[in-house]
């Protein structure tokens, strides 16, 4: 976009304070995700080596989840990097605007995750993107690791994630990482509640992560028919 | 145990290298409106989806969790009122919350 254009458009650029406040928020939820995974049969260290290295909130459930539920570690497997394949559509996406080189790009990768896609994507201008991306991976990595670390060591004693109402720090956070848009953007609002409907009809039917891949169908419908209606970012 | 500890690496290198993989494509598939376009309803499309998977479902059944609902309508009425991001998250955690300890497990 225009570089005037963002100087003279009266947007608050909160890129910092909205990471830092997105990473200690969801990061805290790593409590929910290690106590989870121990009481699903991970030992402490294959828990925090997802938290390290797949660094995936929903596919780290999803495998812990497997194996809570005695089945197949293939499909557990299978499922979860599947789960994990919607951070190749985000990489697609940031990946103009952060242009990491060298060193950078190995580490930027390892942060293309819903939250820093969301809060990259809700700033009005490139430098406020890569800041909003930077500094959200890196609080919600180190946060994330912390609690799920605290998570893994007082499952049991830290009684259930539901009293403290820790789940539905995700699906919150996730409806109010998208409002924005959808506020903006009929296109949007169609495709989120398309996605919604493909992912529900859908969940009793195919294995648990595979409805939320297959909304995807509905961003495909929607980029089809409506493909020039793209909304100036951060237009909220 | 090697079992889950295979698991946990192949899950971890997966997911490592699909990020990998999306910082690398080449930028000029972007150049197409449509893909373009594509690519910037894929987060809306997935974590609406992700958002009510995981309010409504478990595994592949769907649960009915009064507490998590009442959270979930916490959050919306907190949208609507324009409330900024974190403020979202704690009414919809302490609304969850609060649901749970009045026994609407």
């Amino acid at each position: 976009m225009p570089v005037e254009t963002v100087a003279s458009t009266p947007v608050r650029a909160r890129p910092l304070r909205d990471g830092v406040g997105l990473g200690l928020a969801v990061g805290v939820s790593g409590i929910a995700f290690g106590a989870a995974a121990v009481s699903s049969g991970l030992s402490t260290w294959q828990t925090c080596a997802l938290s390290l290295f797949a660094f995936t909130g929903a596919s780290q459930f999803a495998l812990a989840g497997v194996i809570a539920g005695g089945g197949s570690l293939l499909a557990g497997t299978a499922g979860a990097i599947l789960l994990g394949s919607r951070n190749t559509l985000y990489g697609l996406r940031l990946a103009g605007t952060l242009q990491p080189r060298g060193w950078r790009k190995p580490v930027a990768a390892l942060g293309v995750i819903d939250e820093t896609t969301a809060i990259s994507l809700a700033q009005p201008d490139p430098a406020s993107m890569r800041q909003g991306f930077w500094a959200t991976f890196c609080c919600l990595y180190l946060t994330w690791n912390v609690s799920t670390l605290i998570g893994a060591i007082g499952a049991g004693r830290v009684g259930s994630p539901e009293a403290f109402g820790l789940d539905v720090v995700g699906p919150a956070a996730f409806l109010a990482l998208i409002w924005p848009r959808l506020r903006t953007g009929k296109t949007e609002r169609w495709v989120a509640l398309a996605g919604v409907a493909i992912a529900l009809g859908s969940a009793t039917m195919l294995p648990a992560g595979v409805p939320v891949i297959l909304a995807a169908v509905a961003a495909l419908a929607g980029a089809m028919t409506a493909p020039g209606a793209a909304q100036p970012e951060g237009s909220a | 145990m090697t079992g889950v500890w295979s698991a946990v690496l192949a899950t971890s290198a997966g997911c490592y290298l699909l990020k990998f993989a999306g910082l690398t494509v080449p930028q000029r598939v972007l150049a197409n409106a449509r893909v373009r376009r594509f690519a910037e309803l894929v987060p809306v499309a997935l974590l609406a989806a992700l958002s009510a998977v995981q309010t409504a479902t478990s595994g592949q059944s769907f649960v009915f969790e009064p507490a998590r609902l009442a959270g979930m309508a916490a959050a919306i009425v907190a949208l609507l009122l324009r409330a900024p991001f974190l403020v979202v998250i704690v009414v919809a955690a302490a609304v969850a919350a609060a649901a749970h300890a009045a026994g609407l497990a």
